[in-house]
């Protein structure tokens, strides 16, 4: 059965902005995630500026003043992880690969589908809006701690912290909808012959970064409702003088805010995965080992959540606890991390630039996963609490997850999302101009971090202590790298629109891959398969001994056995 | 015009039933921590008691009364739908609705009282979780009143007849919602 809609051409409203086709939506989350993550570069920019030229007038900016740095900072980390980090890695990938790589012609739901994608956009332009209300956008960090966040005289954004947590909220809402779709679709609508292990890690990271991210979310959904209350209707949830609790919060917050550290994670360590079994062409090592990994870090993502909070005040004997469970998290994530080396080993390694990323990732994560372990023991984070080493350290996780991440999967799927092939060369450029400046960047903060550097400090300049020129210098370097790394953004740009209008066509498999979406046509159409496949064996069959080729797809039928279906046309 | 993908059903169960299933777990953590956030509060702050002691217990029983009874017609319209029998379905679901509406009507009144008693949002923290808690379970409420709506005038044309099973689920979790909320914010003193 195929879906054919040649018989009405759609215009282009219904086609692109009002489709139910799950890869149209796929690329309305990729274009919107693309357009916010050039906004929260363009505020890291302007804010690094006035962290490396002090109260110089920043080029395309202005004059940082120090309200408009707290808006920027908080609207930073909050864009690129609710509106770049979600949209992309899971709502775009997830979008755009479940049907295909399951087998299917669509979501289970596709109305409720482009809803969810509406309610994004709606969030996104709420968030937006908030920075054109009087007193400007909120500016009270992206974990939004009362009673700083609770009340306008004291964060002086009445408007805007209350426009912040509406966009939130909403932006929760359409990724509850979105996940419930993912994993009911993945659940209920695979190919014929697709047995649990036969799905795609990829696939797998999505459905259960869907689950962790619906199983924790709802406590902050009911915290973000009741900080809503004490901001506009008095009442006092938050405020210790009125029977509140203001440590509530962060346990509502991070009882969230960590479990979506592996909501952005699981995706991005599964693109990887699948990227290096490619251009390895071997076998996932140990594929069921990765989905039992990934299902403890999922249960144990629940247990971590109060390292956030060790100096906020908590029982000594609960930071111990949560010392152990977070010492512990980085078991399962130190074994996906050496599974893919494992991949590796004795691979046919071929370093396209969809792999550079993918081994970016792992080499750069490691670094991210090391630091962690200091701020996760107890007695380290009290000195380490609110430094820059903490901003490094997560910026060490969440570049890798939301950038290199997802440019690992946007260089291997471009092909079948546009049915182009990339320029490889503007492509490796764009990579070593953008992983060796990431590097200037936070290496230095590291330092300054370990030297006393506090997170929220506008003007270092009016701190004696740290104000000495060997710590300004770093600061400069990471600016001058922020500026830098940025700058090769463009190069991505240019290679995007380049490849998108006059790159070489692709054909259906230009990676010689298994996975499903790989024997639908490249861009695939309505409806996705001409004959919607059924599945035979696992997802990575590479490098079969006594196999011609050396990759084996998962819809070609064993051997002998009849097949119905046209020869896939390479 | 369902794709394809809709009309699968590899785990056995039915689509809808499924995503309904989601909907709910994703709903219990949303009442869970509000509602465990109360519950810390309770513990930390006797005087929550004497508090509680305002709310009216008797217009909160009858409400238990109401809202439980209405999801018996909801049960018998699920198996009227079973049966084939829209009309019949819709007809039971009309009377789960006016449960519902009778559960909104009771409480807008009740509210109407504490109000004018000076119980408020604001009052104090109680006060602040009392409204919030039975609001956010009110909304579920006129949510479900709403849905049951649609699906009645489906399935009275005989279309769509899954769905009232589907309704029926939510309500009871709207049922069961309250379960607790009754005896945390009434009988608790």
């Amino acid at each position: 059965m195929s879906h054919d809609h040649a018989h009405h051409e759609d215009g282009f409203i219904k086609k692109y902005l009002w489709s139910t086709d799950h890869k149209i939506i796929g690329f309305q989350y990729l274009f919107t995630g693309m357009a916010l993550a050039l906004l929260g570069g363009f505020f890291a920019y302007a804010f690094r500026m006035q962290l490396g030229f002090p109260g110089k007038a920043v080029p395309g900016y202005g004059v940082v003043s120090p309200n408009e740095y707290n808006a920027l900072v908080t609207n930073h980390g909050t864009i690129m992880i609710f509106w770049v980090a979600m949209p992309v890695l899971i709502a775009a990938f997830g979008n755009f690969l479940i049907p295909l790589m399951i087998g299917c012609d669509d979501m289970v739901f596709p109305r409720l589908n482009r809803l969810s994608y509406q309610i994004f956009l709606l969030s996104a332009l709420v968030l937006l809006a908030s920075f054109f209300v009087p007193g400007g956008a909120f500016g009270g960090a992206w974990t939004s701690y009362p009673p700083l966040s609770a009340k306008g005289q004291y964060n002086l954004t009445p408007a805007g912290s209350s426009l912040w947590l509406v966009a939130v909220a909403l932006e929760f809402v359409a990724f509850l909808m979105g996940g419930i779709n993912f994993v009911t679709t993945v659940m209920n609508s695979r190919a014929p012959g697709m047995k649990w292990a036969d799905i795609p890690v990829v696939i797998w990271m999505i459905v259960l970064a869907s689950i962790i991210f619906m199983a924790s979310v709802g406590p902050l959904v009911a915290g973000a409702v009741m900080l809503l209350f004490d901001q506009q209707l008095g009442t006092g949830f938050f405020d210790p003088n009125r029977g509140g609790d203001p440590i509530l919060w962060q346990h509502l917050f991070w009882f969230f805010g960590h479990p979506e550290v592996y909501v952005v994670l699981l995706p991005a360590v599964g693109i990887v995965i699948d990227v290096i079994a490619v251009f390895s062409r071997k076998k996932v090592f140990a594929y069921k080992t990765v989905l039992y990994t990934a299902f403890a870090t999922g249960i144990l993502s629940f247990f971590v959540w109060a390292h956030h909070q060790f100096v906020a005040g908590i029982d000594p004997r609960m930071a111990n606890v949560f010392t152990v469970t977070t010492v512990l998290i980085s078991v399962p994530i130190a074994e996906m991390m050496f599974v893919t080396i494992a991949t590796l080993y004795g691979g046919s390694i071929t370093l396209s630039t969809p792999m550079l990323w993918a081994l970016a990732f792992v080499a750069e994560f490691l670094i991210g996963g090391v630091t962690g372990i200091f701020l996760g023991s107890s007695g380290s984070d009290i000195y380490f609490h609110d430094t820059y080493f903490v901003l490094a350290h997560f910026h060490y996780t969440f570049v890798p997850i939301a950038i290199i991440g997802t440019f690992a999967g946007i260089t291997f799927w471009f092909p079948k999302m546009f049915g182009k092939m990339m320029d490889e060369k503007l492509g490796k450029a764009h990579f070593w101009a953008t992983i060796i400046p990431f590097n200037f960047i936070f290496i230095p903060l590291f330092i300054t971090g370990s030297a006393g550097d506090h997170r929220r400090i506008y003007d270092y300049t009016k701190f004696p202590d740290l104000a000495r020129p060997e710590l300004q210098n770093l600061r400069m370097i990471a600016t001058i790298a922020t500026v830098a790394m940025l700058a090769a953004q463009v190069i991505f740009l240019y290679n995007f629109a380049k490849s998108l209008m006059s790159g070489k066509k692709a054909d259906k498999n230009p990676w010689r891959a298994n996975t499903l979406e790989w024997t639908a046509p490249s861009p695939p159409p309505h409806g996705n398969f001409a004959v919607l496949p059924s599945v035979y064996r696992g997802p990575y069959e590479y490098s079969v001994p006594g196999r011609k080729s050396d990759y084996w797809p998962q819809d070609e039928p064993p051997e002998g056995k009849a097949d119905a279906r046209e020869e896939a046309a390479e | 015009m369902k794709p394809i993908a809709t009309t699968r059903s590899v785990t056995g169960i039915p689509t809808g039933r499924l995503a309904v299933w989601w909907v709910i777990a994703s709903e219990i953590v949303i009442f869970g921590g509000l509602l465990a956030s109360y519950v810390m509060h309770r513990l930390g702050h006797p005087e929550f008691g004497d508090y509680a002691a305002n709310t009216n217990t008797w217009i909160g029983a009858f409400n238990t009364l109401v809202l439980l009874s209405s999801s018996l017609s909801a049960v018998l319209a699920h198996q009227a739908a079973t049966r084939g029998e829209g009309k019949q379905a819709a007809k039971l679901l009309a009377f789960t609705m006016l449960g519902g509406l009778t559960f909104a009507g009771v409480k807008s009144v009740e509210w109407t009282i504490e109000i004018s008693h000076g119980y408020v949002l604001s009052t104090n923290a109680f006060w602040s979780f009392y409204y919030t808690a039975a609001g956010l379970h009110a909304l579920h409420v006129i949510a479900g009143v709403v849905l049951m709506g649609i699906v009645a005038v489906d399935a009275a044309k005989g279309k769509e007849l899954q769905r009232v099973e589907l309704v029926g689920n939510y309500w009871h979790f709207v049922d069961i919602v309250w379960i607790f909320l009754f005896p945390l914010l009434y009988i608790a003193k």
